[in-house]
């Protein structure tokens, strides 16, 4: 039995539906993204390869000996994720562009929000599963243990809104002429705040504060991923209208 | 279309008044601080012509709301116009706070939340408007304006708190003061008429800016639709 979920009739091509069915269009979404990235294997091995040359280049333009890793660390990880999200990022929405599939999906009688949410967790999916690569393999190189939980929370609730705010602005991004250069021009300034509270929290963990000197930038972080999301929610059905 | 409204024309008269009243407010009338010398006269100037630039993105973020509700062209031409003239205030703000910090912090530039910020609001913008140059079709262009307006406008205040949560050194001269900061001090009466008065004078000189640029963005896309007009037919 369908639920009065979504309002009826907000802008005419969103039908009112059940939340069920909802969650069902974001599962589909999902899918296919796992399904074409577990047949290709173009995104997530590109993504995974740049993400491991950025930590080489890193160990010889920082000279990461014992007392630099001690600092830099976090940083080289989230400078790391962020430019192998970009790329991500492109590519998950310029596969939809070039081969017509977003008019496709576009078609689908889903609230287009539901497009923006599945995009948004198979970005998350792949991200995550960079990070999942590169963290034990950093650990290993520099016999550092990153696998503390307190930072993978922290992981978790960057990456969460480097991918809410990467996924809308990749979205308008693919339909720009300028489109490989201006992502990442378009999202770094936004996104600031999210990196350098995670570049943080992950230094804290690392270090071993104490919990309340932590404390702040896990809300920072939690509140931008809030705001953001709410906002791409709202704003995404302007980004994808023909 | 034809010449200047009245009122425009008025409040192109009172900006440049207002103006030169202001700065002989801000170089003659205002007193000599004490510690920092003329330099510090650069203050009213520096936080009016901030105060204007987070006004003019605030004034885009809000007209690209109105542009998303109620899809007309003006608000986009507003949202565009007030971008514009915020990148500029927002440099005026930066480049005179160089010249003062440069004898007062000992160095022309410092990672402090004010001063980072107002770089990422100068980057953001500026990318808002790489963004319109990507974009041929004009009613896409107008809607990802406005998307980019709006979310760059919600991330400022997330970037200053990030950045503040470091220490600063930046004197707040309104409101309580850290006293950790270095080049605080307090005003006098005759500072604060000068401060006030300045404020008054770039809010005003906003207002004809944008209104300016809105006609003539209006117009550039009246000319812009008869050509189309003209070589189609």
């Amino acid at each position: 039995m369908p639920e009065p979920g979504a309002a009826p009739g907000v802008r005419g091509v969103r039908r009112a539906r059940g939340t069920r069915a909802y969650l069902r269009a974001i599962g589909a979404i999902v899918w296919k993204d796992m399904a074409a990235e577990f047949r290709s294997r173009e995104l997530l091995g590109a993504m995974l390869v740049f993400a491991l040359l950025v930590v080489l280049i890193f160990n010889f333009a920082l000279e990461l000996d014992a007392a630099a890793r001690a600092t830099v660390t976090s940083g080289v990880l989230w400078v790391t994720f962020a430019f192998a999200g970009t790329l991500g990022l492109n590519r998950s929405m310029s596969v939809e562009k070039d081969r017509g599939c977003l008019d496709g999906l576009l078609l689908a009688p889903v609230d287009r929000s539901a497009l923006f949410f599945g995009k948004a967790i198979g970005n998350l999916v792949f991200m995550l599963v960079v990070e999942a690569i590169v963290l034990p393999i950093y650990s290993l190189l520099y016999n550092v243990n990153l696998l503390l939980p307190g930072m993978l929370g922290a992981i978790l609730l960057g990456s969460l809104g480097y991918v809410v705010v990467g996924t809308l602005l990749a979205a308008m991004a693919v339909q720009a002429r300028t489109r490989d250069v201006l992502l990442p021009i378009l999202l770094f300034p936004v996104i600031l705040p999210v990196l350098v509270a995670a570049v943080k929290a992950t230094t804290g963990f690392l270090q071993g504060l104490e919990t309340a000197d932590i404390l702040p930038w896990i809300q920072l972080m939690v509140a931008f991923d809030v705001i953001f999301t709410a906002v791409a929610f709202m704003v995404f059905d302007f980004v994808v209208e023909e | 279309m034809g010449a200047s409204p009245r009122g425009l024309k008025f409040l192109s008269w009172a900006s440049v008044l207002m103006f030169g009243v202001a700065s002989y407010l801000a170089l003659v009338y205002a007193p000599r601080e004490a510690v920092m010398g003329d330099v510090q006269r650069v203050f009213y100037f520096h936080v009016s012509a901030g105060w204007v630039g987070g006004l003019a993105f605030l004034t885009a973020a809000v007209a690209g709301v109105g542009y998303l509700l109620r899809g007309r062209r003006s608000w986009d031409q507003v949202a565009l116009s007030s971008v514009e003239i915020g990148i500029a205030f927002t440099f005026i703000n930066i480049v005179t706070g160089s010249i003062w910090a440069r004898p007062i912090w000992n160095t022309w530039w410092t990672w402090d939340p004010r001063l980072v910020t107002a770089t990422v609001m100068l980057l953001l913008y500026a990318a808002y408007l790489l963004l319109r140059q990507g974009i041929d079709d004009p009613d896409r262009r107008a809607r990802f304006g406005a998307v980019y307006a709006i979310v760059g406008f919600l991330s400022v205040p997330l970037t200053f708190l990030s950045i503040r949560i470091f220490r600063t050194i930046h004197p707040v001269v309104i409101g309580n003061n850290d006293p950790t900061a270095q080049g605080a001090f307090d005003m006098t009466p005759r500072m604060l008429q000068a401060f006030l008065f300045s404020l008054l004078t770039f809010t005003v000189i906003y207002l004809t800016l944008l209104w300016h640029r809105t006609r003539l963005q209006r117009l550039s896309e009246h000319v812009e639709e008869r050509k189309l007009k003209l070589l189609g037919g």
